[in-house]
């Protein structure tokens, strides 16, 4: 017990140390993470509203598939990621094997079916009455669209936050694909499984309280956009 | 009033998002420094466990100005990357391996580099009595555990000192297996953690333990100094024709360098709490 409280003690000396190796490491996470989470946005936001608000064929079974895909293992993805990337891969020229670009791609591949699945649904249980309010005010497509993504800013946000949240503390897929390398690679979350894995359970525990507040912070931030400021419009 | 406030938050979040950028820049400046290309060193977890590379590595990076990624991982992993030409230079230590590795064409050549040695710990009250019957013998320590049977923590990854522990056992010929046989599968400070956990018997690196020795409470030596000890490190270069990606001038620059006088000594200077760890012993020119 002693042995614990020691190390949150010694969590707050570190922290407050301003080491520059802490700083470029929780850099990294968040550059690596919120990059995935802006591109997975960009493909999953339109790509869920257009599956969720039309009636196709195998929508069911497509439906299953990407909900599948919402809860895939991030260990997974790396090893997936990894066999592409590797030199003796079908991308292996590109060389992108232990750097920040990797990451960013196994992190962006993880979070897209995350974002595109929340969004589908939202869109499903709600679009077609905004697409039918839309046609009926005499709306083009255009202006369909951008209603429908603010109607349904609430379940895009959660998307998001849900899909940041995943980033910024998996583990599996940037270890795999980043290395852990000190100095190009190591991210919050790598350097927590390491130094646990060394023993050092001081500095994994400053890290956590680090990366944990971050997410709180982050995630605060985007809540505050959109279903926070809704409640206090209701007063 | 609430438009100003989202404004306001909406900048703080752009700010944060380029501090983090910004902040990534030392990692460039890294890059930049390896002016002269890269190259990828695959080790092993317990290297650099150890800290020598944190060590010895800016030396050569000053140097030469080639940047070296390490990327550690288990011995089995490090020499299937060199299979695949995935790096460009191993520093392993597990001679039979890499004997292999370079007869079946993958390197030319295996060197000598520096070794540093096993030690078999146990818990302060040594329920198996290895202090008192085994001396420095490592074959006598598993026996009288496995008599017992004593909890025994193996890394079970086919690591360099799991391929000791395992010549060890065979040694005696000993078969391990059973609830007392406890496998982790995972590096050698992860081992150590459950070692102590369970208050067991293993066997590890000297380094390794020395590094996390003040969090290993419930663990002593209680063997070491037998010549079944050793832990001989190799330097290998892997071949050029694998694939064309592979940086053989860096890969044959690192070599040069590690078995260099120079840096020969600079690896018999790296002690943790003023006791040396290694021991060179690349063959003198």
């Amino acid at each position: 017990m002693q042995y614990i409280l020691d190390g949150f003690v010694e969590a707050f000396h570190l922290i407050f140390s301003l080491d520059p190796e802490i700083f470029q490491i929780v850099g990294l996470s968040l550059f690596v993470s919120l990059s995935s989470t802006l591109i997975a946005t960009v493909i999953g936001v339109p790509l869920g509203i257009l599956m969720g608000i039309n009636n196709f064929k195998g929508k069911r079974i497509i439906s299953r598939f990407l909900y599948t895909f919402m809860s895939f293992p991030p260990v997974i993805i790396g090893l997936f990621t990894a066999l592409f990337l590797a030199r003796s891969g079908p991308l292996g020229q590109f060389r992108l094997m232990y750097t920040p670009t990797a990451m960013i791609i196994a992190q962006t591949i993880l979070v897209t079916p995350i974002i595109m699945g929340i969004v589908f649904n939202h869109a499903s249980n709600s679009g077609y009455d905004v697409v039918q309010t839309g046609k009926t005010l005499g709306a083009d497509r255009i202006n369909i669209l951008t209603l429908l993504i603010l109607e349904l800013k609430g379940g895009i946000m959660i998307a998001l936050v849900s899909g940041f949240g995943r980033a910024i503390s998996e583990v599996g897929a940037v270890m795999i694909v980043g290395g852990n390398i000190k100095g190009f690679t190591r991210v919050m979350t790598t350097f927590i499984a390491m130094n646990n894995n060394m023993g050092q359970y001081s500095v994994s525990i400053a890290m956590g309280i680090i990366l944990m507040t971050i997410s709180f912070f982050t995630n605060s931030i985007l809540y505050r956009f959109s279903v926070g400021e809704k409640y206090e419009d209701r007063d | 009033m609430k438009k100003k406030w989202s404004v306001l938050v909406i900048m703080l979040f752009v700010g944060a998002v380029a501090l983090s950028a910004a902040a990534c820049t030392p990692a460039e400046k890294k890059l930049e420094a390896g002016s002269n290309g890269e190259i990828i060193l695959a080790t092993t977890t317990s290297t650099q466990d150890s800290g020598l590379l944190d060590y010895i590595l800016p030396n050569f990076e000053s140097q030469t100005g080639i940047a070296v990624k390490v990327v550690a991982v288990g011995t089995g992993k490090a020499i299937e990357m060199g299979k695949n030409g995935e790096a460009d230079v191993l520093l392993v230590h597990a001679r039979a391996q890499e004997d292999q590795f370079v007869a079946d064409g993958y390197a030319t050549e295996r060197f000598d580099v520096m070794y540093n040695d096993f030690v078999v710990l146990g818990p302060k009250d040594d329920p198996a009595k290895v202090k008192t019957t085994a001396g420095n013998d490592a074959v006598k320590a598993f026996t009288a555990i496995a008599a017992v049977p004593s909890t025994f923590v193996s890394r079970d990854d086919a690591s360099g000192t799991n391929t000791k522990e395992l010549a060890i056992w065979k040694a005696a010929s000993i078969t391990p297996e059973g609830d007392w046989y406890v496998r982790t599968g995972s590096g050698m400070g992860d081992t150590l953690t459950v070692t102590n956990e369970k208050l067991g018997y293993t066997l590890a690196d000297r380094a390794t333990y020395s590094n996390m020795k003040d969090t290993m409470t419930g663990l002593e030596i209680v063997c070491e100094g037998g010549k079944l000890l050793l832990n001989p490190y190799g330097v290998i270069a892997v071949s050029p024709t694998i694939n064309d990606q592979i940086n053989a001038d860096g890969a044959q620059a690192f070599v040069d360098w590690i078995l260099s006088e120079d840096t020969q000594k600079l690896i018999s200077s790296y002690k943790i709490n003023g006791v040396q760890q290694f021991t060179p012993s690349a063959a003198k020119k």
